[in-house]
């Protein structure tokens, strides 16, 4: 168990790169050594302004309401209480995770990768969708694949047999993957430059909507045979998510699945959630998916802003 | 399942701004709409501090209730679940807070 930025089993993780049938712990806990550089443990005069941190201070004796509303960044400051010592910290729990994120955009901004999350519960069409779209824009964006899954390289195999780059993080008992371990994936995958990176994350619903990998949008992709409540069910994820995928269409006439409910379920939690409905089996619906997927990369793309 | 994770997360984050002094409380901030349990964390804490600086150290969960502004007419109020709608017909809370998931302070001696 990683204790730093909340992901599971950092020792059981592994990173799989098919092709050289090398399989490398994924996880040297790098990020802890260096886990308090930007903190700043200090005590504090609190007569005067804070626009400033980088300075030592005297004892303070009054109310810190106002102190923590002003500062966004970690910090930790004392002052005595009657049991012991109150040391204040406000730090968000997942900041870690979160530095991490905004680093792994960064690096994808650089290289102009369009990054998404794919996420569902497990078996609702991910890795089907993927092997279909990669097949069928025939590189035009030229696409690679970070595989999660506790275990087996079953996914990655199905997808390297479309010819792509992909990469297999087995998270071991880890129900998501983390900012860390797609940084570890990633410079296994190397990536082309001005190309799309889809992240296929563990199958939950739950998890991996409180997990920013930094990816430019979430996906969610719900199948028909779900049931229709499942926004209901699992507000986060339809929360966190850009687009609603609607997968195995094909399916609606032999099972009571209401898509208009389904869709205002997801609508009332995510007002802004777009919705696509398709099929990855018989192709149904396939190019409202692409013509997305292309919109994405040209929002993304250099060549928008460069005159 | 990620409430595990998260709690180590804690007293990691305690321990190490605690360094030779003895954790006796830790005070966290858990919205009502964060996705994470209170319970969960309570039961995973003196696990996960044991052999720490945290060992011992009381828990304590401030919960944060849910609160929604009306996208429609702007009304703040009360926001217990995702789906909550507005009294004037609008859905779609945006929510304001009770998504809170912070290490508030920690109490050593």
């Amino acid at each position: 168990m990683c204790a730093t930025c909340g992901c599971s089993d950092h020792d059981a993780v592994t990173v799989t790169a098919l092709g050289d049938g090398h399989t490398r712990p994924a996880h040297r806990h790098a990020h802890h050594a260096s886990d308090h550089d930007h903190d700043h443990d200090h005590e504090h005069d609190h007569g005067h302004s804070h626009v400033v941190h980088h300075h030592d201070h005297a004892d303070h004796g009054h109310s810190h309401d106002r102190h923590h509303v002003q500062h966004k960044h970690e910090h930790a400051h004392v002052h005595s209480h009657q049991h012991g010592t109150l040391i204040a910290l406000e730090q968000e729990v997942l900041a870690r995770n979160s530095q991490l994120a905004e680093r792994n955009r960064g690096w994808f901004d650089g290289r102009n990768i369009l990054a998404l999350n794919l996420v569902s519960s497990p078996g609702a069409g991910k890795t089907s969708l993927l092997e279909r779209t990669i097949r069928d824009l025939h590189g035009e964006p030229v696409i690679s694949v970070i595989e999660g899954d506790q275990a087996t390289l079953n996914d990655a195999e199905r997808i390297g047999g479309t010819g792509c780059k992909v990469v297999q993080i087995n998270t071991g008992a880890g129900c998501h993957l983390d900012a860390d371990m797609l940084a570890r994936g990633l410079r296994e995958l190397a990536p082309p430059l001005n190309s799309v990176v889809m992240i296929e994350n563990v199958g939950n619903l739950v998890c991996p909507a409180l997990f920013d990998l930094g990816e430019r949008a979430k996906v969610v992709i719900l199948s028909v045979t779900e049931g229709d409540d499942k926004p209901a069910k699992y507000p986060h994820m339809f929360r966190a998510s850009r687009l609603m995928i609607l997968n195995k269409v094909d399916l609606l006439p032999h099972i009571s699945f209401d898509v208009e409910r389904c869709i205002d379920y997801a609508r009332r939690i995510n007002p802004d959630i777009e919705v696509l409905q398709l099929s990855a089996t018989t192709g149904e619906g396939l190019t409202s998916w692409y013509d997305w997927l292309k919109r994405q990369v040209q929002t993304d793309s250099f060549t928008e802003t460069t005159p | 399942m990620h409430e595990l994770g998260i709690t180590q997360s804690i007293v990691e984050a305690v321990a190490a701004r605690a360094a030779d002094a003895r954790i006796q409380r830790v005070t966290v901030e858990i919205g009502k709409l964060s996705a994470i349990l209170p319970d969960a964390i309570r039961f995973c804490f003196d696990i996960c501090a044991q052999g720490t600086a945290a060992e011992g150290a009381a828990l304590e969960i401030i919960a944060v209730p849910g609160r929604g502004r009306c996208r429609d007419c702007g009304r703040e109020q009360a926001m217990d679940h995702w789906l909550a709608s507005c009294a004037c017909g609008a859905i779609g809370l945006q929510c304001i807070a009770g998504e809170e998931l912070k290490i508030k302070s920690m109490e050593v001696i």
